[in-house]
């Protein structure tokens, strides 16, 4: 009792040190070069939405080419300018818009906005300490974040055009102008975007591993970490082991491109000029890309589940079921995803027999997804389901997971993959698993932690309308793309007129079309609610949801160092939800156990 | 004046907004709850929502199989093609057999377990023997899957011949295909891209003797019943041979060579005559007579499908598949390399 009333009276001093070197805080302190985890994780969430909205509305555009090839709409020369000549898009405009559309989905939005935002907003708060390891580095992470976004909007503007051999840049078409004018300057100031992101993401994983890892509070086992943390712990891990080989790739590519290298290049004849490079293998860039591209989709995954493993627990008023097991399945699934990116390339001519090693490897990932999927599931099982947005979405996200999880056994399928490889299967395959399971996690952790982040309750009722037009639209817009992808039609073909055989695909690619169409403007919907509530919104209470976890124990005004006393103690896991014994539904991690009381 | 239009539309729509916000905020005062705060009436409506869309997922899925299962490829024109539609049938009804079941379960759990405020949900964290059913099922049935995928790639990948196949070099470049015969000898010059100039256009060694023989195609005809080895090199890019007739595809890649192998089983004409394909070809030539487009008559067709620069899109060429004496004939009408160099 006389260690803690001096513990107290320790941190007391400390805070009122602290609240002293901090009152020289000025605007620039505060919203701009910021060391505050809560401010950076805002400056993360805000970059991100302003990429998604970029990024969602270039969808639009090319959605509107697809079900209309060769139709004029204004619009398209007002956004796009000489790109669309009387309204009607350019095709190296078209292989633009797609490749920056993945480009900022998948690393801006889905990686730096998705876990940039809430390992940053969550790690302290839910582990019990009073910032990041390095609050300084965290500044730097979240800059190189913003200076990479600048660039890759300003490669938009560039007189050729911005990068436009697809997201995964292969070589030779990455690394020769004449090949297309997007790999001219375009592609240079993609090159240079994503190098200041990987700098920027190596750093932040670093610094959340580092946190995690030493500053966790008194009684803060592993055992008892929020699957959250877990998720963006194993996340960074990630992160730090793969992101570097990209970045290696990307070198190596800047080398071929401005140094007359010949990594990835070799007997290449392009727009009748027989180049000199001789002796490097593009397959060579496939193999370091797919080194981190296939650990990145989880690295874009587990946070979106981490999320929706704390949002499930806390609304359906029970415990995770098997919380061991949901740690299992994220260490095994980590593991995996280190030995299956071959499973991108069965088709570009490797060994077979290296081809059915992948197979195996990559379908062995669906048994800890299953695990998984069936986990969700039975949280909800006897719940008391409390339906805020936030457990709509992240109900959505376990009905995207599993149906975009199912497609994975097919493509992951040597002998399968070879008539579906690249075609709309794979679009529809990834976008569903992927790209809404991670968005779905993203807007669960955003409805559910605004009141952490701005002290203000977003409205319910929009996010219900948000999530139903989002759901609907979203399962309308991917699955009809399973059809078109059977069908045989390759993906990013500008038009597929060309083709009478695929004439008949035409009404579906419309229907997609409208739902994306509808389905972009219902996150308007999102957006204003956002800005609204940040403002106008009711004020938050201290724990909105009546949640077990650390950071509902913390002042709803940010302070710097988290909590204004002692940093709290904790006594158990974070899914004592409905224990019997209890009067109250939630047992908060803070909670001593009773006499007697087992622990989970 | 489109853009004034814009202007004031997107202020009505953000002025709707602001009065349905206090509309929801005034109804909830009304109420004497926070706006935010989930009622046991917002659970019943989002209850009944979830089972709804569960009902819907699960009746468009079946809507969309019945609706568009005929515009996916009709019946493999190749031998390996039929062991490939076995596998993709039954791997597919695997997933669809778990998607129309979990998937139900979920929403139907979301819709029982709504909450009530006079409720309390069961404590229930783990249940070791549960756990270990739904890691040791799936894993018995990815067994199954693994196994028999890997026996049919392997068998696909590494044929065995009883009779030699015929070699045929694809070509790729920006944006077209060339197709260059083995000749007599059925075994092609040497080539490499370096040794392109002027009317040797996919580069042919001229001194080598295997390739004196070898005749440059802008179409590919097949033998019916014969097994066919291609090998691809691209000029440029990387391409992506793509057959979906036949089941196969192979990527094209500058600096090396790569194959594929398989044995076209149904001739076009037999094709053309199919009953699913007759269909199919009757409802694409509706769509393009409403559009004032020529008729289509069934064809293979070779695609590009790895993204290659502007005209990706339209990268093909014909193929034919026939009997061995039409082949035998279109061969003979075609030039060889010693003839046109």
């Amino acid at each position: 009792m006389a260690d803690h009333a001096h513990d107290h009276a320790h941190d007391h001093a400390h805070d009122d040190h602290h609240d002293h070197e901090h009152h020289v805080d000025n605007f620039w302190t505060k919203y701009v070069f910021s060391i505050d985890h809560k401010m950076i994780a805002k400056q993360f969430l805000v970059t991100g939405m302003f990429m998604g909205i970029i990024g969602v509305f270039m969808s639009m555009l090319f959605r509107l080419q697809l079900a209309w090839p060769g139709e004029s709409f204004p619009i398209l020369e007002t956004f796009l300018g000489k790109w669309a000549p009387d309204g009607v898009m350019d095709p190296n405009m078209y292989l633009a818009l797609v490749t920056i559309h993945g480009t900022i989905m998948v690393f801006f939005v889905l990686t730096a906005g998705l876990s940039g935002t809430f390992s940053n907003l969550l790690i302290p708060l839910q582990i019990g300490a009073r910032d990041m390891a390095s609050g300084f580095l965290n500044m730097i992470s979240y800059w190189f974040f913003a200076a990479s976004s600048v660039v890759m909007v300003v490669s938009l503007f560039v007189e050729t055009g911005p990068a436009s051999g697809g997201w995964t840049v292969y070589p030779p078409l990455s690394a020769l102008p004449q090949a297309m004018p997007g790999s001219g300057a375009g592609m240079t100031l993609w090159l240079v975007s994503m190098t200041l992101f990987i700098a920027g993401s190596l750093i932040g994983s670093l610094n959340y591993i580092v946190t995690v890892i030493n500053l966790r509070t008194k009684g803060m086992s592993m055992t008892r970490l929020p699957l959250t943390i877990w998720a963006f712990l194993v996340t960074a891990i990630l992160g730090v082991l793969s992101f570097p080989v990209l970045l290696s790739a990307a070198l190596l590519l800047v080398f071929d491109r401005s140094m007359g290298t010949s990594f990835y290049l070799s007997d290449i004849m392009v727009a009748g000029e027989m180049l000199t490079n001789q002796g490097g293998s593009p397959i060579l860039f496939e193999h370091l890309f797919w080194f981190l591209g296939h650990p990145e989709v989880y690295i874009i995954l587990l946070p979106a589940l981490g999320i929706t493993s704390e949002v499930i627990a806390t609304n359906s008023r029970k415990p995770i079921f098997g919380y061991r097991a949901m740690i299992g399945s994220i260490l095994a699934i980590a593991f995996l995803s280190f030995i299956v990116w071959g499973h991108h390339m069965f088709i570009t001519g490797m060994n077979p027999f290296l081809g059915s090693v992948f197979t195996f490897t990559t379908l062995l990932i669906a048994i800890p997804s299953a695990v998984k999927a069936f986990n969700y599931i039975t949280t909800l099982w006897k719940g008391n389901i409390r339906f805020t947005p936030a457990m709509l979405f992240s109900i959505g996200l376990v009905s995207t997971f599993v149906a975009g999880g199912l497609t994975g056994i097919i493509l992951g399928d040597s002998a399968l993959d070879i008539n579906v490889h690249d075609t709309y299967f794979v679009v529809a395959h990834f976008h569903i698993v992927m790209g809404l399971s991670a968005i779905f996690g993203m807007f669960a952790g955003v409805y559910h932690w605004f009141p952490k982040m701005y002290g203000r309750m977003m409205n319910k009722s929009m996010g219900y309308l948000h999530f139903w037009l989002t759901f609907v639209s979203a399962y309308g817009v991917f699955f009809p793309m399973h059809f078109t992808g059977l069908a045989g039609l390759p993906r990013r073909y500008y038009s597929n007129a060309e083709f009478p055989i695929f004439d008949e695909l035409q009404d579906i690619n419309v229907i997609i079309t409208m739902f994306a169409i509808g389905g972009g403007i219902a996150q308007l919907i999102f957006i204003f609610n956002f800005f609204y509530s940040m403002w106008r919104g009711p004020k938050a209470p201290q724990n909105p949801w009546n949640s077990n976890t650390l950071e509902w124990t913390a002042p709803v005004e940010h302070i710097h160092g988290n909590w204004p006393g002692a940093i709290p103690e904790v006594h158990r896991w974070a899914y004592d939800y409905s224990k019997p014994g209890y009067d109250e539904d939630f047992v908060p991690q803070t909670t001593p156990l009773k006499d007697g009381e087992h622990a989970h | 004046m489109s853009g004034i239009m814009t202007l004031i539309v997107l202020v009505l729509a953000v002025l709707t907004a602001l009065q349905l916000i206090r509309i929801f905020e005034l109804s909830s005062k009304a109420r004497q709850t926070a706006e935010y705060e989930v009622t046991d009436r917002d659970n019943n409506n989002q209850g009944w929502l979830m089972l709804l869309f569960g009902f819907g997922l699960i009746a468009s899925f079946f809507w969309m199989l019945n609706a568009w299962l005929p515009v996916t490829l009709p019946k493999p024109a190749s031998a390996h093609g039929t062991d490939y539609d076995n596998l993709m049938t039954i791997s597919m009804l695997v997933i669809i057999a778990m998607f129309v079941l979990v998937q139900p379960i979920l929403f139907y759990f979301a819709w029982k377990y709504r909450g009530a405020k006079d409720r309390k949900a069961t404590y229930y964290e783990h249940n070791n023997r549960l756990e270990f059913i739904w890691t040791i099922v799936p894993a018995v049935v990815l067994a199954v899957l693994i196994i028999y995928g890997m026996t049919t790639w392997s068998n696909v990948m590494n044929p065995k011949n009883e009779q030699e196949p015929l070699v045929i070099e694809v070509y790729a470049q920006q944006f077209k295909w060339t197709a260059r015969y083995a000749g007599q000898d059925n075994q092609l010059g040497y080539a490499n891209v370096r040794l392109i100039k002027d009317a040797n256009v996919i580069g042919v060694d001229t001194l080598d003797t295997k390739g004196g023989d070898d005749k440059i195609t802008t179409e590919i005809h097949l033998p019916v019943g014969r097994p066919v080895l291609f090998k691809f090199r691209s000029q440029d890019v990387i391409h992506s041979a793509y057959f979906p007739h036949f089941r196969a595809q192979m990527n094209c890649v500058p600096g090396m060579t790569t194959q594929f192998q398989f044995t076209p089983t149904v001739t076009t004409a037999e094709m053309r005559q199919d009953a699913e394909v007759q269909a199919k070809v009757a409802r694409i030539n509706k769509i393009r007579t409403e559009k004032g487009l020529e008729a289509y008559a069934y064809d293979y067709v070779l695609l590009c499908n790895k993204i290659c620069g502007s005209a990706h899109y339209n990268m093909q060429m014909n193929i034919v598949v026939e009997s061995e004496a039409e082949y035998a004939k279109w061969l003979t009408e075609q030039k060889t390399v010693a003839e046109t160099l």
